[in-house]
């Protein structure tokens, strides 16, 4: 058998030493990692009791709450192992060690000689004395199967409840209410994440957690879980029970120590360790979360990264580098909860100070503690923005005597690329990863990066909570040449997202209603600029299936008319293909005279337009014009303009009026991000010029040509060729592809000729009609969905919206007040 | 003199909170006072229904908190004060009524109208 490529290379012929490392999760492998960096090399081999390869724990709540899908939080993939020779056990778990023999045992009976070793065993969940615990329908979450068994188990409507309210509690909590759960949240103690929190920033965060409709019960005791075989409810010390049809305990965590005790190592709460991340064991290491130095054993990331590069300085034979302890910094994984806390936040030690800042109506609390002129604390809940400014402070021990004025509100900086030049080149950028803006800068110049999952790639900054993405992206724009800022323009400052984000937000944190997102992601208030965008994103993303507020509505999408400078509404019926009959004619006449409407007008859109309407009067004017909508009061599908085609034409080679009124009939009463105005023509002439509408179909001998883009407004522009096709049936498709596209991806208030130009054409061809079946099939399903969801507008003249609608109010008559 | 002293207010029944739909404006006549009024769930605010701008019904605006944006041309007003709540409206100002909820039912302050029913006498609290 031929030596393995590493040991060939190795100087001075000697034997690659042995490395085993039990623990395939974050903090061995991160060690393993910075070991690969030193030499001489080992010959290592990674044991996991888990069947995954590393991932990152620390986002396990993004999966469950359906943000992250498991391959994406992979931080080692099968292909990095092999790189680095390692061999790889997955599904073993280390049950005994051998310090004299210098030998693990699996629990496959596996026997495994090391000349070093590293226990990197993490830490276990810690199971209170709950009667009835192991019940079935009780879970923990702590690992990828945990999460992949709570995402089985839960389903809309059934009753969650989770045993401890710190981080993890609440992660799991708003996951599961993601997942369609009524969650309750069971705390011990009286404030929630009290070991992160001051008892104020715990209430400031049970507000919140209730807005988002998640109970918390507080300085409750769990005493037993109740049921016939599985969890039915859950008891509580004084007797009080709750319902549960799913329980998980969270109740903390401990260092899992069996394998430090089986090898004899001196053990307190953890596995003692030194400076140089030494056991009382020459040849056994011990790093994460199964260790304790200087007394503290740490559950979060860059304590565990920054205890891997000093132990891989030790083991390899480069001891030097000291481990100092770590300034403990925490941060809430969830979208619109944003709370963060780091060191010492009790302001009554010695010589302790406090400086506060509250605003309930905003959920913002901030709470900085001092201690001889420099930070000593920090809590953030409701406002996280400042977060690596006092982590800073906290790790520099800065002395913050001529910035007391500044404590909480930096002056702002007109040069917004000073935050980032005011960093000094060892201050943390990525304090998952334990990334310096040194280190970024480097990677940058050295390896040539200059996008973000690049630096992502290269450096592993962004990658942990993606909590400091944008301080990346704005040293990525200072410093890399060819950085191009993605340019995402924010809906408006109540909700600062791009549209994209927002979408995806809403999607996955399954939100339907205006409010609600204005209360989780935005100032709860909102405006008349992301109200009527929230409003278009949520009836689009859930198919009409979403929770209708017309108060998020402008006024013509609340009496379904088009309101004019006088206050008076214009009232436009759809005429499919412009096409009308006598009959329509005739009540539109009569409606004229009944109401005596100032003008009549033949629009340009081939309709016919009744101005002057009051409001009172539309649901009678729509009922005695016995015609539905023609939405053009609406950011929604306008009208189908055609030419008379093969029908009377004699240059006509399509049928342009018939494949015109289907077109309309297949998208009306749906809403777009802008209006959206189509044309069908039954020759090249395009006589109802279907070359500069949005959607265009232009009849060519034995085929259409299906058209995008097209502008003759403030702007003309000659629509793009999407596509070329035979039949009519397959120009109405590509049109429905194209048409549910345009929805999902642009921004709102975006036409689709900036839409198609911001893109690119063909772009826009190959997500649409170049597409693969399934994309398209996927498409249409939800266009399908959406119309199916749709109806009339006019049709609420009988089935109001609300009972005054379309009504002043009248006093009220004095029998009906009783004072 | 035509001036309007206090003793010829009235408060004036208008409606159930249930008739005004959660930030939603709607429009009541008093006397020769069109007025709208808004409902936001802890409270009822009311204010002229003409904006000074182009008299635009600012009933029909969408409500931003306690702000309120005419749907014509965006100008805001604060539904507090009266006061002109963006650049456009800064210098302008619109009359407000004194409101109030109790029991459901929504009272506004006018002037007292020979028509006007419903008074409230001696409001407290």
């Amino acid at each position: 058998m031929s030596l393995p490529l590493t040991e060939r290379e190795l100087p001075n012929d000697a034997v690659a030493k042995k490395l085993v490392v039990v623990g395939n999760g974050m903090a061995g492998v991160a060690c393993v990692e910075q070991i690969l960096r030193h030499a001489p090399k080992f010959n290592i081999t990674i044991f996991g009791d888990e069947t995954h390869v590393n991932y990152n724990r620390i986002l396990l709540s993004s999966v469950l709450a359906g943000e992250k899908s498991p391959d994406d939080i992979v931080l080692n993939g099968r292909d990095w192992y092999e790189q680095n020779n390692i061999d790889l056990k997955l599904g073993v778990r280390i049950v005994d060690v051998d310090p004299m023999a210098k030998t693990v045992t699996g629990n496959d009976g596996s026997v495994t000689t090391f000349d070093k070793l590293l226990l990197a065993t993490g830490s276990i969940p810690i199971i209170p004395s709950i009667e009835d615990v192991m019940k079935d329908g009780v879970f923990v979450f702590r690992n990828l199967d945990d999460t992949r068994s709570l995402l089985e188990r839960s389903r809309p409507g059934l009753k969650a409840v989770v045993i401890g309210g710190g981080l993890l509690g609440l992660e799991a909590a708003r996951g599961l209410q993601v997942q369609g759960c009524e969650v309750t949240v069971v705390h011990l103690m009286d404030t929630l994440m009290e070991r992160q929190l001051d008892p104020v920033g715990g209430s400031y965060l049970a507000t919140k957690m209730n807005a988002m409709g998640i109970t918390v019960l507080l300085g409750l005791s769990t005493t037993a879980v109740l049921g016939n075989g599985k969890v039915e409810r859950v008891q509580f010390k004084g007797g009080g029970s709750i319902p549960a049809d799913l329980v998980v305990v969270a109740a903390g965590i401990r260092p899992n120590i069996e394998l430090g005790h089986k090898a004899g190592l001196e053990i307190k709460r953890g596995i003692v360790v030194n400076d140089y991340m030494e056991t009382s064991h020459p040849d056994i290491f011990a790093v994460g979360e199964c260790v304790q130095h200087n007394g503290v054993c740490y559950g979060l990331v860059a304590p565990l990264l920054e205890q891997g590069k000093v132990l891989a300085a030790t083991i390899t034979g480069n001891k030097g580098p000291t481990y100092q302890g770590t300034v403990l910094a925490s941060k809430l994984k969830i979208m619109g909860v944003d709370v963060f806390s780091a060191g010492d936040f009790n302001e009554k030690a010695d010589g302790g100070e406090m400086v506060r800042y509250e605003d309930p109506s905003q959920g913002i609390y901030k709470k900085l503690t001092l201690k001889n002129g420099k930070l000593a604390g920090v809590i953030l809940v409701g406002d996280t923005s400042d977060s690596h400014r006092y982590m800073e402070w906290l790790r520099s021990e800065t002395d913050l005597t001529s910035m007391r004025r500044q404590l909480l509100f930096p002056e702002p900086s007109a040069d917004v690329g000073l935050d980032v030049a005011q960093m000094q080149d060892g201050e943390t950028v990525c304090g998952c990863m334990g990334v310096t803006k040194g280190t970024i800068i480097r990677a940058i110049h050295d390896k040539g990066v200059s996008t973000l999952a690049q630096l992502k790639e290269c450096t592993r900054a962004s990658s942990g909570c993606g909590s400091c993405t944008a301080l990346c992206q704005q040293l990525l724009k200072a410093v890399a040449p060819e950085f191009e800022e993605e340019t995402k323009r924010v809906i408006c400052k109540c909700i600062p997202f791009a549209e994209d984000n927002l979408r995806e937000i809403l999607r996955s944190q399954q939100l339907k209603s205006v409010q609600e997102v204005l209360e989780i992601y935005g100032n709860g208030v909102g405006c008349e600029v992301c109200k009527p965008a929230l409003s278009y994103m949520l009836d689009m993303l859930w198919c009409g299936d979403h929770e209708e507020d017309r108060s998020a509505r402008f006024i013509n999408d609340r009496v379904h008319a088009n309101i004019q400078k006088d206050g008076t509404f214009s009232v436009i019926p759809r005429m499919r293909g412009g096409v009308t009959s006598s009959a329509e004619l005739r009540r539109i006449a009569d409606v004229a005279d009944k109401y005596q409407v100032p003008m009549v007008k033949v629009t340009g859109s081939q309709r016919i337009d009744l101005l002057g309407i009051k409001k009172a009067d539309l649901p009678k004017v729509w009922a005695d014009l016995g015609m539905p909508s023609g939405q053009a009061y609406t950011k929604g599908v306008r009208m189908v303009k055609t030419c008379v085609g093969t029908e009377f034409c004699r240059f006509g080679v399509q049928d342009s009026t018939t494949a015109g009124i289907e077109l309309e009939r297949r998208f009306e009463n749906l809403f777009t991000p802008h209006k959206l105005k189509m044309g069908v023509v039954g020759c090249p002439r395009n006589c109802a010029e279907a070359t500069v509408k949005d959607i265009g179909l232009v009849g060519q001998e034995g085929s259409w040509q299906v058209v995008v883009g097209g502008a003759a407004g403030k702007k003309v522009r000659k629509a793009d060729l999407l596509v070329t096709v035979e039949t009519t049936e397959q120009a109405l498709e590509a049109a429905g592809v194209f048409f549910q596209y345009y929805r999902e991806n642009a921004n709102y208030l975006e036409r689709t000729y900036d839409f198609v130009e911001r893109l690119g054409i063909e772009k826009v061809r190959k997500d649409t009609v170049y597409a693969t079946a399934g994309v398209k099939r996927d498409l249409l399903d939800r266009l399908r969905k959406s119309k199916d969801h749709s109806y009339d507008a006019w049709l609420e003249r009988e089935t109001l919206n609300h009972p005054t609608q379309f009504l002043q109010i009248k006093p009220m008559e004095e029998a009906e007040v009783l004072i | 003199m035509n001036q309007a002293t206090i003793e010829e207010t009235v408060w004036i029944a208008i409606a159930r909170s249930q008739d005004l739909p959660l930030r939603e404006g709607r429009v009541v006549v008093l006397g020769d006072q069109e007025i709208a009024v808004f409902n936001l769930g802890d409270r009822v605010l009311a204010v002229s229904n003409h904006c000074p701008h182009r008299n635009g019904p600012l009933a029909d605006g969408i409500v931003s908190g306690a702000t309120i944006v005419c749907p014509l041309h965006a100008w805001k007003f604060n539904l507090e004060t009266g006061q002109g709540a963006n650049a456009l409206s800064t210098e302008h100002c619109i009359e407000t009524f004194p409101s109030r909820l109790s029991d459901g039912i929504v009272f506004l302050e006018a002037p007292r109208q020979s028509t006007t029913k419903n008074e409230m006498p001696a409001m407290s609290g």
